[in-house]
């Protein structure tokens, strides 16, 4: 039998070649049982609960510091009786226990997810996985023992299962759902388990103990690797061992070149809950803070909402510069109620600031949030997919009538430096037009853009390559440009976090970079040379 | 179970919330132990006239969704409200006992 390779997103860094484990107590049936007599119903939910609530603090006595909060928050709200109120109300009418606690958890579960501040929103996540908790022990089914060292195969794995799980050498998990910047992810990390996420709904068809590999780092699980690819797997192994030892070392000092001459490194972040696990101490400030995360609910975000998130995220770097990027919506990323749907071609139609300056309301929500909150930290803000310099002129007319408004009603604010994403090549070529107050070169557009190659089309992407000289030449224009004018000009796309590519962009003169944060490390150590030897 | 009703007494309390980030998982697990070591009914209103939730229960008072910059309004029945409308106010002024970086 041939190698199977199933192509997912890195979630979280590290290769582990061993056997797979199917997890299926994850895979709850639907199949209704028929309910019992009430007081009979009852009594097994409550049973239930209780059985649920044992399991997390077992859980909670292994776990870290970091998990705590979660877990200690979970069986806070299992202990509540209101919790299960309305569920037992319906058990009273007849209903089966399973199905009156599935009811009663999904209506909050939706309340969490309607939510207007993102944080409340981000917790339906933390009710869900109590749902399902409880589901699984009232459908008698023992949760399963991970075997130590195995690849975990799941359709998705909640934190408190992560938790109670064994994790060592040869661990892995690859996840059918999931997302790289899910609270499990995170655990991933921070624990050094390897990851990959959206493998699609094939990965649930494998077996338990057929052998394979997984790539964190690419993000790929190869079932039934050949000859060829374990050899490759086990020597990258060592080195991907070695690196990782390397990064450790290397994540908390200033970056530096081997001349001694610093490199600014930055992180990229989607919104302040991937941040609270994160130490400020690792990085020199945000480079790029992806405003959409506000933008996935049900309404459109209000500005105290807005104003309360930015504050979260300048608080938690201090004094560290920050810079948000002012919606990016379109493209490959939709709103519901402010995109444009049946865009022949979305890459290269109404998105990014084209689609906040033909929604201007939408746009001096966040201009005004971003101004309040600017009086809370170092803030900068930036305008992404500018391509002529009217694009800038009008952003800024926006933020200049916002700030005269805000000055008007003597509510307290600061103006934040106003920047652009260099991503689209006409800004690239003729950067000396735009005046902007900084540069933030957004790498993924700009090679999809120059390279003609759409991003989310898997078979090309041979052709998404930071390295082609065509792109380097408009990153060093870029930097030259900047270096003129004093003005700063840093890059934040996916390159900078590829140790590979690193030595090409400090080529072109670049010394600042927002990478993911899990690759801080790794950019750091690249940027001292360390990984040539 | 209780000492009777003899001792009943009323109690009321407000304090501004300067938290950074309001009522968050952490900030209510920890008000809602609190007011459970005391034996009074306790209930926590965002203004003088309610409406008013049990502040023993964690799912409503994360279903208030408090944030920074809102009000919390005390009030307790029982023979220890009043010192347990001073500690739930005490809580909230340290800020819930959180350094920086919390939520």
């Amino acid at each position: 039998m041939g190698e199977v390779c199933l192509i997912g997103r890195p979630a979280s860094p590290g290769l582990a070649l061993s056997r797979l484990f199917v997890l299926t107590d994850s895979v709850r049936s639907t199949a209704a049982r028929p309910a019992g007599d009430p007081a009979r119903e009852a009594e097994r939910l409550r049973g239930a609960i209780i059985e649920a609530i044992r399991e997390l603090e077992e859980v909670s006595r292994q776990a870290q510091e970091d998990a705590r909060e979660m877990l200690e928050f979970q069986i806070a709200m299992l202990g509540d009786e209101a919790l299960a109120e309305a569920a037992f109300a319906t058990i009273a009418d007849g209903e089966g226990a399973d199905v009156a606690w599935r009811a009663a958890l999904d209506s909050q579960v939706e309340d969490y997810a309607n939510a207007e501040d993102e944080y409340f929103r981000a917790r339906s996540a933390d009710l869900t996985d109590l749902r399902d908790r409880v589901l699984r022990v009232l459908s008698g089914e023992e949760q399963q023992s991970v075997p130590a060292g195995t690849v975990l195969v799941a359709l998705d794995l909640p934190p408190s299962r992560f938790l109670g799980i064994e994790w060592r050498a040869g661990s892995a998990i690859a996840l059918a759902g999931g997302s790289p910047t899910s609270h499990v992810a995170l655990l991933a990390r921070a624990r050094g388990v390897p990851m990959v996420v959206g493998l699609g709904a094939d990965l649930m068809a494998v077996k338990s103990g057929q052998e394979a590999m997984v790539d964190g780092e690419r993000g790929i699980l190869v079932v039934a690797p050949n000859e060829t690819t374990r050899a490759a797997a086990q020597s990258r192994e060592a080195e991907i061992e070695q690196r990782s030892a390397v990064a450790r070392q290397y994540q908390h000092a200033p970056a530096r070149l081997p001349s001694g001459e610093a490199v600014t490194v930055m992180i990229n972040t989607a919104g302040p809950d991937e941040l609270s696990l994160l130490d400020p101490a690792i990085c020199d400030g945000i480079g790029l803070v992806r405003s959409e995360f506000l933008f996935h609910g049900p309404t459109l975000p209000d500005e105290e909402a807005q104003y309360r998130a930015y504050c979260r995220i300048l608080e938690w770097a201090g004094s560290r510069p920050v810079t948000i990027r002012t919606l990016d919506a379109g493209g490959d990323k939709p709103v519901k109620g402010l995109t444009i749907d049946d865009e022949g071609n979305p890459f290269l139609g109404m998105r990014g600031i084209r689609l906040s300056l033909l929604k201007p309301d939408v746009f001096r929500v966040q201009l005004r949030a971003l101004c309040r909150a600017a009086t809370h930290g170092n803030l900068k803000v930036m305008l992404p997919m500018v391509a002529t310099p009217r694009d800038l002129a009008e952003g800024r007319a926006h933020l200049d009538a916002v700030v005269s408004d805000l000055a008007a009603r003597k509510v307290p604010h600061v103006v934040p430096p106003l920047g652009i994403m260099v991503e689209v090549p006409a800004a690239a070529i003729a950067i000396d037009r735009f005046d902007a107050d900084f540069y933030s070169i957004g790498s993924n557009d700009l090679i999809q853009y120059v390279m003609a190659a759409a991003r989310d089309i898997a078979s090309l992407s041979d052709y998404a390559d930071a390295s082609d000289p065509a792109v380097l030449s408009l990153i060093a224009r870029t930097v030259a440009h900047g270096k003129q004018t004093g003005r700063e000009v840093s890059l934040c796309g996916d390159a900078a976090s590829d140790p590979a590519i690193v030595p090409h962009l400090l080529g072109t003169g670049l010394r600042s970079l927002s990478v993911s944060a899990s690759s801080v490390g790794l950019v750091k150590a690249a940027i001292a040379g360390a990984l040539d030897r | 179970m209780k000492n009777g009703v003899a001792t009943e007494t009323a109690a009321t309390g407000a304090i501004l919330i300067e938290h950074e980030v309001g009522l968050h998982a952490r900030p209510s697990v920890k008000l809602t132990k609190l007011a459970k070591t005391f034996a009074s009914k306790i209930e926590l209103g965002l203004s003088g006239n309610g409406p008013w939730i049990d502040a023993k229960s964690i799912v409503k008072v994360m279903a208030f969704r408090a944030a920074k910059g809102s009000t919390l309004h005390f009030r307790a029945h029982g023979g220890d409200a009043h010192e347990a409308v001073a500690a739930l106010v005490e809580l909230v002024r340290r800020g819930f006992d959180e350094g920086h970086g919390g939520g």
